[in-house]
Order: structure tokens, then sequence, then C-alpha cells
């Protein structure tokens, strides 16, 4: 590849160091992202990514070191500060008002619409914007008509109108489908040849490979910035981790037998009355992991919270190990041995409040083993805190430390040991590793593993679609409500999955049961 | 019953309707617009009574109640910023903020009552006139309905116009908006949250004190502690009922209005039933609307949330 011999910076960071309490989230941090580049950030949780590019939109103050932008040392003290010299960020909690239109989204706090909202001016700029870029959006729609991959463009589209020439894309397809991520892929290369310059902030290895640029970011500090045409996935990861991971696959050896659970005709409503489960069925055996695909908000927590008796099912059913389960409470549930990790942790998998002790047998504290008396029996109790933080490795100055203190992935092994020393059978797993970093990620996977040698039954919902392919014996897509089908990992790619996600339904033969 | 419903008495009934509408239209579009800037105040109730307390005081001394109409007026715009900057400022809890401005008010102005008013003659002051409207009060039927009110009145049923065109058809209306639904998203744009949300209050605190002083100078020639008596929280109601949008409030308000204003015919007409029962009315009826109408698609999603960043 021939390199422009000048090449021209666009931004340049030296030196910047961001400090929270004793602990520096950025240390003497370098980069420069040239004009007309993609330029990845790529590490794991807590590298750093994320304080930067809140340093780089104003969000945070650097403590020490110099942002220049265009040639000039950049004063950012708001993300407005940012915005005005031509710093855009996307977030990746989307900031936009479901309830207004594409367009007065974007216009909204712009100067140049009057007084009495003159939006056919505004709208002939961004109709103008949309042709450059490739994006093709209906702007009288409302937000909350849009797909996640539509709102996304409105975001973009709103630091575009603002003027931005540096764009920072904060973890972009977290939430999207395979395909709606490489239509953001196609618009990012579109801007990058109108001389726009994009940071990518991501940890899959995928997107990372898409970019000119990337620097590699490791507990604050960096590791590397390398060209990634000259270099390798596996390179960049090691340089990320900072040693090799392995990466859990089930063991073929164990073949799946004996249904366990079974789900027959499944039919549910949402918070809202509305349908949220159609027509749900499907079987996991003993020794079996079941995958279960789809972007977050097709049911899948309805799903689980039927399975476990929080949600009432308007129709259908369930049977576990044979025996047919009618009208259950959770309580029940949990004395039928099903172990269930919830996808929001410190909302519905823990009190946050609790220590670790406290938290590892919520939902068991009457269970004679912890009581003595009608009291708890707090000696126990802290003997079973330490055996288990050390069983999980969870980092915690004590046991009754609350556990909002700890960090995500240290919540997790909290959950899953409490979930794993109680469940006997049946695991329940929403998103378990939603938010973890790999290392961390592989730890639940490898306890979920386990389970899945010791006989236990497995459903596992995820984003994560590499993931579910080597984990998983079988994968459910749901879309909708619907099992849109159910595949072997072997006999099926990304591709197939992300078109089930988008709602195509398998053909039948297809699908394996 | 049927003797409500005979035509000079209709027609009582009606105008009686459009007074007691005046004073609830100016604090629920106030209230309105501080909702939609997605603060949650709750202390219209005392803020009415200020404004009427305020009326009173310096309509007594000063005999123009036009002048106490301003006192009055500036009294609630100044008491809102103890309101923002609990809210705003230090991110306190809405609702508690608002209760306790409510009884604040309403404590502040017992303890006055008892001290300066109770048991000396009670001064003389002048309210405002009727202002008919030429030609059109001479309309039948409607004429004496409509167009044969106090200033203020007309002014009371503009102001939902006003305040729709505003919140839909302005800039800032668009950002006010904006503050109530997602003020992140107004935030990163550089605009201040804040003050956008202290302005809202103001004019929410403003438009109490036109309603509060209506009351006060409008009708009454005396002053009683209980005078709002639940008007200000009625407002909320038709908020509520009225699903956060200017002319369905303005539809709740006015079922509220009719209702008291039977209530009062009743009495004076003298209907077998208890005029007990049709004082509780309107209050029956907020009860019934907000069990009865359960959407709630268009309240502001940050209502009552303290905006901070992270």
């Amino acid at each position: 590849m021939v390199r422009p011999v000048v090449v021209e910076e666009l931004l340049k960071v030296q030196n910047l160091t961001k400090r929270f309490g004793a602990v520096a989230a950025n240390d003497g941090v370098s980069l420069d992202v040239r004009k007309g580049e993609i330029h990845c950030l790529f590490g794991e949780n807590g590298a750093g990514k994320s304080t930067l590019s809140a340093c780089l939109y104003g969000y945070y103050r650097a403590d020490s070191g110099e942002i220049v932008f265009k040639g000039k040392t950049a004063e950012l003290n708001s993300p407005a500060d940012a915005l005005r010299l031509g710093i855009g960020m996307v977030h990746q909690h989307f900031v936009l008002v479901s309830n207004f239109t594409v367009l007065e989204n974007i216009i909204v706090g712009s100067s140049d619409v009057g007084v009495f909202l003159n939006k056919s001016e505004a709208r002939r700029k961004v109709v103008a914007l949309c042709q450059e870029c490739g994006i093709d959006i209906d702007l009288d729609r409302e937000i909350w008509q849009l797909s996640v991959g539509e709102q996304q463009w409105v975001e973009i589209l709103k630091a575009l109108y603002f003027g931005a020439e540096l764009l920072i894309l904060d973890e972009p397809t977290a939430v999207l489908t395979p395909q709606q991520s490489d239509q953001l892929f196609r618009i990012i290369s579109g801007m990058r040849s109108r001389g726009l310059s994009i940071i990518l902030i991501s940890h899959k290895l995928r997107e990372v490979m898409q970019s000119d640029r990337v620097t590699i970011l490791r507990k604050g500090k960096v590791v590397a910035t390398v060209e990634t045409a000259g270099s390798t996935a596996e390179a960049i990861t090691a340089l990320m981790v900072g040693h090799k991971v392995t990466k859990h696959v089930r063991d073929r050896t164990v073949t799946p037998a004996g249904d366990f659970l079974s789900v027959r005709n499944v039919c549910a409503k949402g918070d809202w009355a509305e349908d949220v489960l159609k027509d749900v069925s499907f079987d996991i055996a003993k020794h079996e992991v079941l995958g279960l695909a789809g972007v977050a908000g097709n049911g899948q927590k309805e799903l689980f919270e039927v399975l476990m008796g929080v949600r009432a099912a308007s129709s259908g059913g369930f049977s576990l190990d044979g025996e047919a389960i009618v009208a259950p409470t959770s309580r029940e549930m949990l004395d039928r041995g099903v172990g269930f990790v919830p996808d929001d942790r410190f909302r519905e998998g823990l009190i946050p409040e609790f220590g670790t002790a406290e938290n590892l047998v919520l939902g068991w504290q009457r269970a004679p083993e912890y009581r003595r008396g009608p009291f708890l029996d707090r000696r126990k109790l802290g003997v079973l805190a330490r055996k288990k933080i050390e069983e999980f490795k969870v980092v915690t100055a004590s046991a009754e430390l609350p556990v909002e203190r700890l960090s995500g992935g240290n919540a997790q092994r909290v959950i899953l040991a409490r979930e794993f020393l109680h469940a006997r059978g049946l695991l329940l797993a929403n998103q378990p590793t939603r938010g973890l970093d790999v290392a961390a990620s592989e730890f639940v996977y490898e306890k979920i593993l386990e389970k899945r040698a010791a006989g236990f039954a497995v459903l596992l919902a995820s984003e994560e679609l590499d993931d579910l392919l080597r984990l998983c014996d079988r994968i459910a897509v749901i879309f909708k409500g619907r099992i849109m089908g159910i595949v072997r990992p072997e006999e099926t790619s990304l591709l197939d999955l992300g078109m089930m996600m988008a709602g195509d339904a398998k053909e039948p033969e297809r699908t394996v049961q | 019953m049927l003797e409500l419903l005979q035509g000079p008495l209709l027609i009582s009934i009606l105008a009686g309707m459009v007074r007691i509408a005046t004073p609830l239209l100016f604090s629920a579009m106030g209230e309105l617009v501080t909702q939609r800037a997605g603060i949650w105040n709750i202390s219209v109730e005392g803020t009415m009574l200020l404004g009427a307390v305020v009326a009173y005081v310096v309509a007594s001394t000063t005999g123009s109640p036009w002048l106490a109409l301003l006192a009055a007026v500036l009294a609630c715009a100044l008491i809102s910023l103890i309101m923002s900057f609990v809210t705003i400022v230090l991110k306190a809890e809405q609702f508690v903020a608002g209760l306790a401005l409510n009884l604040l008010a309403s404590g502040l102005t017992l303890f006055w009552f008892q001290t300066y008013v109770i048991g000396r003659e009670p001064p003389k002051f002048a309210g405002f006139d009727q202002v008919d409207i030429p030609l059109l009060s001479d309309i039948p039927f409607l004429g004496s309905i409509l167009f044969s009110q106090r200033l203020l009145t007309y002014v009371a049923f503009l102001l939902p116009v006003a305040v729709w065109f505003f919140l839909y058809r302005t800039k800032y209306g668009l950002e006010i908006r904006c503050v109530g639904e997602n003020p992140k998203a107004l935030d990163v744009k550089g605009l201040s949250v804040g003050w956008r949300q202290c302005l809202a209050i103001m004019f929410g605190s403003l438009m109490s004190g036109f309603g509060g002083a209506f009351l006060m100078l409008g009708y009454s020639d005396r002053f009683v502690p209980d005078l709002i008596a639940g008007r200000g929280w009625l407002v909320v109601v038709a908020i509520i009922a009225g699903n956060w949008m200017p002319f369905r409030v303005v539809g709740a308000i006015f079922i509220f209005a009719l209702l008291e204003a039977v209530a009062i015919h009743a009495q004076v007409v003298g209907v077998s039933i208890p005029h007990h029962f049709f004082l509780i009315l309107p209050y029956v009826a907020s009860l019934v609307l907000l069990a009865g109408l359960r959407s709630r698609t268009h309240q502001p999603e940050a209502l009552g949330v303290p905006y901070s960043r992270e």
C-alpha cells in the first residue's frame, strides 16, 4: 500500500494523563489521528479507552498533557467546546429524544434554525449530508419508530450537522446485527473518503481489522500503535491482553442426551400488554448448551422471566425433567434447582448495598444450613463467602464490602457463585458476559462449560455470536418474540445468524431439533 | 335537579364555569411548561396561595388591583428561585421540595392571617372590573357567557394557544421539550439545561401568581386562608389527565370548572341533594379522570429526574 509522503495530522495527543483518585485511567497517553483515517482504540474494559475519548470530546478535563487539534492546542472544557472545534461524539447509549422526529433531533439546540423553527432550510442541509454519506433515512419519522441501526445514523448526522471533522464512535456495533454493522462500516468508509477522520472504540477484533491504524491500550497506557494492514488479529490481541488467552470451546466428546427442559408454544405479554413471546418452543437436553441469539429487546428477557416463574405465560407451558410446570412461582423454580443469571447484574442479580456473603445466600436465606434458629448464621455465611471468593477469584476487600463497589466482572462472579452453589440441573444465563472483558468473559464461559460437563441443561443468551458458535450445541435465534430457527454451529455462519436475527426465518427442514 | 337546566340558570352556570376556569388555566399552562421542561413542581397550590396573599396585602394598602397583580406575580417569580436552587443546583427530590414549599406557604399564611387579619376591620379594596367586549357581548347566550368577563379571563383563554405555539412552533419550545425528554441531548450540544429549567420553573410560578391573584381580586372581597382550596392540586391532576398536551389539559380544566359551577348554583337554587355532595364533585371527577385515563404517552421521559452529568 502506497501512503502519501506528507501525512496530515488532524489530532495529536501528547502525554495525556487522567487520574481518578489514586488510579490513573490514562497514564501518559500519546497518539495521533490523521486526516481521512479510521483509527481504532482497542483494549479491554478498564484499559482507558472510554476515559481517553471522554477527554477528547471535553467530558473530562485531562490532569496533564496536551491535545492539539488542527495544529492548535485545544482547550476542551465541555462537549460543546469539542463540538465547536469539530470533534463529534457518538455515544454507545444514544442521546436521542425518542418522541422527536429525526430532523428535530438533529436541529434542536442549533442556532441557525431561527426562532420560529425554519425547518425547510435545515432539511436541505441534512438531506445533502445524507446523500454524501449514503444514509437513507426518513427525516419525519420519530426515533422510537426507527431500528437501532437507524438511530445510530441519526447520532452520526447530528455530529456532522454541527460540522464535526473528527467523529468518535464508542463501541458502535454493540447493539447492532451483523448486517447493520456492515452498513455502518460502509457509511464510515464513505465518511473517510470525504476526508473525515474517525476514532473507533471497540473490543471486537473483526471491526478493528477494518480500521487503518489501531492504538492498543492496556491499563491506561499505550502499548503500541500499528498499521492494521501490516499486522494480524492474533498479534493485536496478544498486545491487548499482554499474554495469550485460552478461548474455551465445548467438549465435543460429551454429547447431549435426554431432554431436560421442554418449552412448548409459550406466548407471553410484555410490561405494556404487548405480545412479546409468540409460540416459543424448544428443548434442551442434559449436557447441552442452547444458545439464544438475537438483538437485545426481542423477547429474551421475557422468555427468561417466564422460565423463572416471574412472568406468567399467557398460553403454552414448559416441563422440567418430564414434569409439567403449572403456574410456577420463582420460589418453586428455585426449589426445583434452576439457576438464573439475569442480564441486569446490579438491579436483578444482586442487592448492591449487601455484601458478598449476604448476596451469596439470596433466595436461600431461609435454608436451614444458613440459619441458627430464626437468625442468619453470620459465622457460617462468612466461611462460605471466603470459600467462594477464593474459588471464583472475586477481587473484593472483604466479604462484607457492598457489592456495588465491585467491578462488573467481579459482581458477575458473585452471581455465578450463588447460582452454581444452588442450581441442580438447569442453568438460565441471560447475557452473562455483557460488559465484561476478555479474561472475565472466558472465566464465565469456563464455568458454564463445567456445568455442561456435569450434566446441566444450559440456556445461554448472548449478543456475541462468535462466542455462541464455539460454546453452544445448538443456537436458537429469536426475533420479535418468535424463534426464527434453531441451528447447529457447524452448519451455520455469522451471515445466516445475522439474517435470522433481522427476521429472516429459516426454512423448516434446516431447523434442527 | 332539572331546574338547573333552565335557560338563564344555564347561562349563569356556563359563565361561572368560564370564571372558575380562569385561575386554573393560568396555573395549568404555567405548570405545563415547567413539567415539559422535566421539573415536577407540585408547589402550585402554595404558589397560588402566596400570589393571593400578596395581592390582598397590596390591594388593600394601595387600592390598585393592577399593582397588586404585579406584586403577586413578582413575589411568585421570586419564590420560584428557591425551587430552582433546590432542584437544579442541589438536585434534590422535586416532589419533596414541592411539598415543602406548599407547607411553607400555608404555614406562613396562617401565621400572617392570625396575626394581622383576624379581629380587625376588613379593609376595603377594589378588585378587577367586568369588561364587556363591544358587539360580541351582545350576542345572545354566548355573549354573556364568554364576553362579559374580567380582562384576565380573556388573557387566560388565549394562553393555551400561546403555550401550544411556543412549545411546538418555536426553537425555544423545542429546546424546553428536549430538556424534559432527554436533557443530555441538549447538554452535549453545549446548551444549558439548568437555565432552561430555571426559566421554565419561573414561568410556571409566575403563572400561578396570576392564578392566585385572580382568585383574590376577581370575585372575592375578603381573604380566607383556604381561598385556593385545592385548586393547585387540581391543576396538577389536569395536566396528568390531559396527557401533557395543552388543549387536552384545557379540556380537563373545563370539566372541573363546570362541576364546580354546577355545585355553586345547586346551592343557590336549593336542590334537594345536600350541597356538600356537589362541592366534592370536582375532586371526585379528578380521581375518576386519573383512574380512567391511564395513557401517559406524552409524559416527558425525564420528568422529575434531576439532571446531572453521569
